[in-house]
């Protein structure tokens, strides 16, 4: 489906789509007020920026580095070109250990390689263990926001969904007993599984460290008492040094919820004695992005999403309106690197306001970006014939003078009757101008005449 | 000093008083004003929806055109953002000689007074490409201080008063064919950017892009046809009784 007629459908219930724009504009309002306490915060944003340049330009180095560096520390280090490389070694580490469940912590990585179902084919019980991911996993749906998976659902709805699966009563939808009810049932799980699997935040090469940002501290339940800790990362999560942590944690929180910093930013350094870490390293296509340099930039992000808060289009169209896992204006470029037709509307679902590439806690151009996959989309041969019927004809008439004057006469002449029909999608609810009597140039010259 | 006056196509076919107003304006304040006969258009909807060679004529033809200008100067951000941004990716030094109406005001013609009255309320719509693209203000995403050209040239015109915005830059979805492709979402922002200035009981929306001005305008005579968009130019060059007959021409 292409994002406009997803948006289509978003926006058939007015008010629930105001509702959703009101409370994204609301994470958005208070990530300015905590980034305005911060007199730093663009040389930040500029360290940020610089750091993850020249991370991406030296990057096998880098990845090779932690690599060795956290073999050492006693970390089994794996390897994944893609996404089924990935599901393969998770689950053969799984088997190793006889292991029938798995707690999970949020992970856009395990998503977007599909991980869940893989496991679940080969009789392995998978819990996402972050609340707003466990109603969408209950619901069967994924994610609709990175940071907020459940955002677009009103209280009442995670109501519902707690009472048909954690048996609570029917109507309940008091935050604090929906979130007991919640920690009561994850706990349960936290205390029996086998293995836990986190994502990666920033894993630091000099170090052969990482870390793991959670509000709800579901990574630090799950990695602490499981006998089997993986942490699944891309390729682009690293950095070079501990020093430049204090950077990127900084600005991660505050960009996505306006938090000073998450409530748990827990560092992995080695297994605890008894305990097995696993890290697996992804690639997955990142290394295909890397080498487009238009869009390489895209690699240092950092996944706040602040560019989806802050993006009007994704406000009021929802993350399910977009075709990748990742929604929102940096999905928009990450997708098309995945498959360019199956996600050729994306890049085209923005007013390239900017908003985003000016909330970027890293800098990226993400406008720029979008911009960019439109020319290679469209030269691809993915636009719709009537739009390069209509693009190559408007570009014509505009450089032929006597085209365009009659061109332009004949628009200004017709437009009483355009708004009359309403039969585009403009005049269904806007008005064209009223037509003037005159262009600008027939003013312009005759006055010019008149000298 | 001659100005190249650039009339982008949509001005020129619906919004004559637009170019007459920024016409006008420049030549009050001293300027020797020209308008090339052939470019119409800078490319911008070819670019935008994704066939910028289509386009690239267009700057050809600009290029060409406007040559013989020290500067250039066109009453759409936009434009000038789109103009500004090709002609420096093919290491053009005219990239560098275009100006929006409000940017050559402020930073080349450095003016502090203007002989404009407007007694009305207005909001100021930031339009987008002129905010984040050209830079002609803060961008409220940004820590760093605040400004806005537009709104400093309009504190010049008396009696006229801004009124304050909760959104003070946000988009108001015209975003060029996005506005057609993808209507829905296009029509939902612009009625809540329009929500935002009835809220605060402005009588004109006002910015210094004529294109989200079409977009608002045509919304606002479906909703609210007692407000009513003025490009920036109608209100510096004072010409409120010109514009108020909607064709503007005298
Ligand atoms: S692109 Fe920038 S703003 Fe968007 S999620 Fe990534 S780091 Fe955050």
């Amino acid at each position: 489906m292409t994002h406009s007629a997803a948006a289509h459908e978003f926006q058939r219930d007015p008010a629930r789509a105001a509702w959703h724009d009101q409370t994204l504009w609301m994470v958005r309002a208070k990530r300015d007020r905590m980034a305005a306490r911060v007199p730093e915060w663009e040389q930040l944003r500029e360290a940020a920026s610089q750091i993850k340049e020249h991370t991406l330009s030296k990057l096998a180095d880098y990845l090779e580095q932690f690599a060795d560096t956290a073999a050492a520390n006693g970390i089994h280090v794996h390897w994944a070109a893609d996404g089924d490389e990935h599901n393969r070694t998770v689950h053969s580490i799984l088997k190793k250990h006889g292991a029938r469940k798995l707690v999970k912590s949020k992970s856009m990585l395990t998503e977007e390689c599909h991980l869940n179902p893989h496991l679940e084919k080969h009789g392995i019980e998978v819990i996402d263990t972050d609340l707003g991911e466990r109603i969408v996993q209950f619901q069967k749906m994924p994610p609709s926001h990175i940071v907020m998976p459940a955002i677009h659902l009103k209280r009442a709805e995670v109501g519902e969904v707690f009472h048909e699966h954690l048996g609570t009563p029917s109507g309940l939808d008091d935050p604090q007993q929906l979130t007991e009810a919640a920690r009561q049932h994850l706990r349960s799980h936290f205390l029996t599984a086998d293995a836990a699997l986190t994502g990666v935040n920033f894993a630091v090469a000099e170090t052969g460290g990482f870390v793991v940002c959670t509000n709800e501290g579901n990574a630090d339940m799950g990695a602490h008492l499981a006998p089997v800790h993986i942490a699944s990362m891309g390729i682009e999560k690293i950095i070079p040094r501990q020093a430049h942590l204090g950077v990127f944690l900084r600005l991660l929180a505050r960009s996505a919820t306006g938090q000073p910093s998450t409530v748990f930013s827990s560092h992995f350094l080695k297994p605890r004695p008894g305990q097995e870490m696993h890290i697996v390293i992804v690639d997955n296509g990142r290394s295909r992005q890397l080498a487009r340099s238009d869009y390489r930039k895209s690699l240092a992000c950092i996944r706040c999403a602040a560019c989806f808060n802050t993006c009007p289009v994704y406000r009021r169209s929802g993350g399910y309106s977009y075709s990748y896992f990742i929604s929102g204006p940096i999905g928009s470029i990450l997708a098309p690197n995945v498959d360019k037709a199956a996600h050729a509307s994306m890049p085209f679902a923005s007013t390239l306001c900017g908003s985003c590439t000016a909330v970027c806690p890293v800098k990226i151009d993400i406008h720029t970006q979008l911009l960019k996959w439109r020319q290679d989309i469209t030269a691809a041969g993915h636009a719709p014939w009537w739009k390069k019927a209509a693009m190559h004809t408007t570009a014509f008439v505009v450089r032929r003078p006597a085209l365009f004057r009659l061109g332009g006469w004949f628009m200004r002449r017709t437009t009483p009757l355009l708004n009359l029909l309403r039969l585009d999608p403009w005049t269904q609810s806007r008005d064209l101008p009223p037509a003037p009597a005159q262009t600008f140039r027939q003013w312009h010259n005759q006055q010019s005449n008149k000298k | 000093m001659t100005l190249g006056l650039f009339i982008p196509c949509y001005i020129d076919q619906l919004y004559p008083q637009v170019g007459q107003a920024t016409y006008t304006l420049l030549t009050r304040l001293g300027h020797q004003v020209e308008v090339p006969e052939k470019p119409a258009c800078c490319g911008q909807p070819m670019s935008n929806s994704g066939f910028a060679k289509a386009g690239a004529g267009c700057l050809t033809d600009f290029a060409r055109e406007y040559a013989r200008f020290d500067h250039i100067v066109s009453p759409s951000g936009s434009c000038v953002l789109h103009l500004k941004e090709s002609l420096e990716a093919q290491h053009s030094p005219l990239a560098h000689r275009v100006y929006e109406l409000c940017e050559f005001l402020h930073d080349i013609a450095k003016v502090d007074s203007l002989p404009a009255r407007f007694p009305h309320r207005v909001g100021l719509h930031q339009s987008c490409h002129g905010l984040r693209g050209l830079g002609l203000g803060s961008p409220s995403e940004c820590r760093v201080p605040a400004f806005s050209k537009p709104a400093r040239l309009l504190q010049m015109v008396a009696g006229l008063e801004l009124v304050p915005l909760d959104r003070c830059d946000e988009c108001c979805g015209f975003g060029g064919t996005f506005s057609v492709f993808e209507s829905d979402v296009s029509v939902s922002m612009g009625r809540d950017r329009i929500q935002d200035h009835i809220r605060h009981g402005a009588e004109f929306i006002t910015s210094a892009d004529m294109s989200c001005l079409m977009h608002l305008g045509g919304l606002l005579s479906r909703q609210a046809p007692q407000m009513k968009v003025r490009h920036i130019a109608e209100i510096l060059a004072g010409t409120e009784e010109l514009a108020m007959d909607g064709h503007g021409l005298p």
